[in-house]
């Protein structure tokens, strides 16, 4: 009982918040793309932020519930209905055993997260759920779902059940699924945009580029071409070079950091991002933005714009300033129907 | 707004608003990559609230911590208080003593199918195989790092008589376990990837196994020594592992 997969979609894997702790042996972070997202969704079915999620990327999947199921989809807006009829992001939505979730037409964004009360059960490998497809690693067997594959739901913990029974309250039977009527605050969500300005600060080889390179990376627009994925977005737009040849050592990488290889258009590395490589860095894209960075689609103008780093954590703090929000409203909610 | 620790010296340096580079020096040495594994041990030891992980590489160690834990909720600022313990454990670091390096042998068939490059490297050098097999396997080498991919290592101190470039075109799947050389480097592929390096042996040790409490064979800091075996051997080593 749990979650039965149909068509599979473009690629739909299990993830969480990532796997720490074993960069220094080669092994990715990983986890969402879309961090913030995932831990809404999470907050929204009653589980803790961290709980395995699904991420559904631009052609979702079909997936059939095989048990009343409470879920909450977060992230991109891939016009999902179930049986037919549209339901909304950002909110617990009870459905009924034997209903089937589908995707349409991506509005806005590329992954979208879709929570279910209790986590999605798959095996802890090296501390975490998330799936590293390069590695085929933790998720279902280390790979994205294929059509067929059923995936197990975790044991409900008493918020779950809360938010169980408000929906309860709610249902009417005829119906196949029962939504909340609240949804959080737009403020408390990531704001998202298709060409968006990504706040960033200069990385450790920043100076290693020339002059004209430091104005372009804060002044130029770079396009984001398809060739992106889970562990890099490639940019197109004004080439970057350095001042002169150097030798770099490999060093240091992650989810944020922009790279340039020697034919100047920049590589942003994404969640799966290896964890040291060798080409120089030139800027970091601050925490704060990378939910915005990860739903950028293909095609989508990115601007940089260059932030103190006392701006970058104020930003961040902010973030989470927002999640405590979101945890104090939701149990609001929740005692108070 | 790098921080500079004088003695001996050491920069620190924020990257992006969640990590510190520590940068001990810009070549490659191993009194440089003793320094860098000290503080990385001391930081396992003494792990401070909002750490998250460390990842030693050449020259460097970056330390990712959790601003919001480390600012205790956006009270105090992250940066600051991340230098400010790095710096006291940078100190500490000094005063332990090093553990001694770990030696790590890795049976390698080398040549043939284990190792289809051999007789290319060896021309490249204008030495037989065979001598290139005793100068390969006749060394020590030092694990600078891992990274890469899962389990990779990037070892130092191969002889300069062994240099050989890389393959001209990739091979689209390079075998784990193949021990392979690439300009100045060797290094044993730990996952099944593509690769351009010449292949010149393979070891049947898995290198990398997510089910092993430390998934990764190597370690940064260890000590690496290829020992020649024949493919029966490999064949049993690799059958033994099969059965755990």
């Amino acid at each position: 009982m749990g979650l039965k997969i149909g068509k599979p979609g473009l690629l739909t894997t299990v993830q969480d918040l990532g796997r720490y702790g074993y960069q220094r042996q080669g092994v990715v972070v990983g986890g969402a793309m879309d961090k913030v997202a995932l831990r809404i969704a999470n907050l929204l079915v009653g589980n803790v932020e961290g709980a395995a999620a699904l991420e559904i990327s631009m052609q979702g999947p079909e997936i059939q519930f095989e048990e009343d199921t409470v879920f909450a989809l977060g992230g991109a807006d891939l016009s999902a209905s179930i049986n037919g009829k549209p339901v909304r992001l950002w909110r617990p939505v009870l459905v009924k055993s034997g209903s089937i979730l589908r995707f349409g037409k991506p509005r806005y964004g590329n992954y979208t997260y879709l929570a279910v009360a209790g986590g999605i059960n798959v095996p802890v490998v090296m501390g975490s759920r998330a799936t590293y497809l390069h590695a085929g690693l933790g998720g279902l067997e280390g790979r994205a779902l294929r059509s067929g594959d059923r995936l197990p739901l975790g044991a409900s913990s008493e918020t779950n059940r809360q938010i169980l029974s408000a929906l309860l309250l709610r249902d009417k039977k005829e119906a196949d699924f029962a939504e909340v009527q609240w949804s959080p605050e737009p403020e408390l969500l990531p704001g998202y945009a298709p060409n968006p300005v990504l706040r960033a600060r200069g990385h450790l080889e920043y100076n290693w580029f020339s002059e004209s390179s430091r104005e372009y990376i804060w002044h130029q627009k770079y396009k984001l071409l398809p060739q992106s994925d889970r562990m890099g977005y490639r940019l197109q737009g004004t080439t970057l070079a350095l001042d002169e040849e150097r030798e770099m050592l490999s060093t240091a990488m992650s989810f944020g950091t922009v790279q340039v290889p020697p034919q100047g258009n920049p590589i942003i590395l994404m969640a799966d991002a290896q964890t040291t490589g060798g080409y120089p860095r030139m800027i970091q894209i601050i925490t704060a933005d990378l939910p915005r960075l990860a739903q950028v689609q293909p095609g989508g103008l990115i601007r940089f714009e260059d932030v103190s780093l006392e701006e970058a954590q104020r930003l961040y703090y902010q973030q989470e300033k927002r999640m405590l929000a979101l945890r104090q409203a939701i149990h609001y909610k929740l005692t108070h129907v | 707004m790098p921080e500079l620790i004088q003695n001996p010296p050491l920069l620190l340096c924020p990257v992006g608003d969640n990590a510190v580079a520590l940068l001990f020096g810009e070549t490659i040495s191993a009194d440089i990559h003793r320094r860098i594994l000290a503080v990385a041990q001391a930081l396992e030891q003494q792990p401070f609230d909002g750490l998250v992980e460390s990842v030693p590489a050449f020259t460097s160690l970056t330390v990712y911590y959790d601003p919001w834990v480390l600012s205790r909720q956006g009270t105090l600022d992250a940066y600051s208080e991340a230098v400010r313990l790095l710096g006291n454990l940078v100190e500490q670091a000094q005063e332990m003593q090093p553990e001694p390096a770990r030696v790590v042998e890795l049976p390698v068939v080398y040549g043939g199918t284990f190792g289809p490059d051999l007789e290319e490297v060896a021309a490249h050098a204008g030495l037989s195989a065979e001598e290139v097999i005793q100068i390969h396997s006749n060394g020590s080498y030092q694990v600078y790092m891992i990274g890469f991919a899962p389990g990779f290592s990037y070892l130092g101190g191969m002889d300069e008589r062994l240099v050989a470039p890389r393959k001209a075109k990739p091979r689209e799947k390079v075998p784990a376990g193949s021990v392979g050389i690439a300009g100045t480097q060797t290094g044993v592929y730990s996952v099944s990837t593509p690769g351009g390096w010449q292949l010149i042996g393979r070891t049947p040790l898995q290198l990398f196994n997510p089910n092993r409490k430390t998934p990764s064979l190597l370690q940064a800091g260890d000590r690496v020594r290829f020992v020649p075996i024949t493919p029966e051997e490999f064949l049993a080593i690799e059958e033994e592992q099969a059965w755990g």
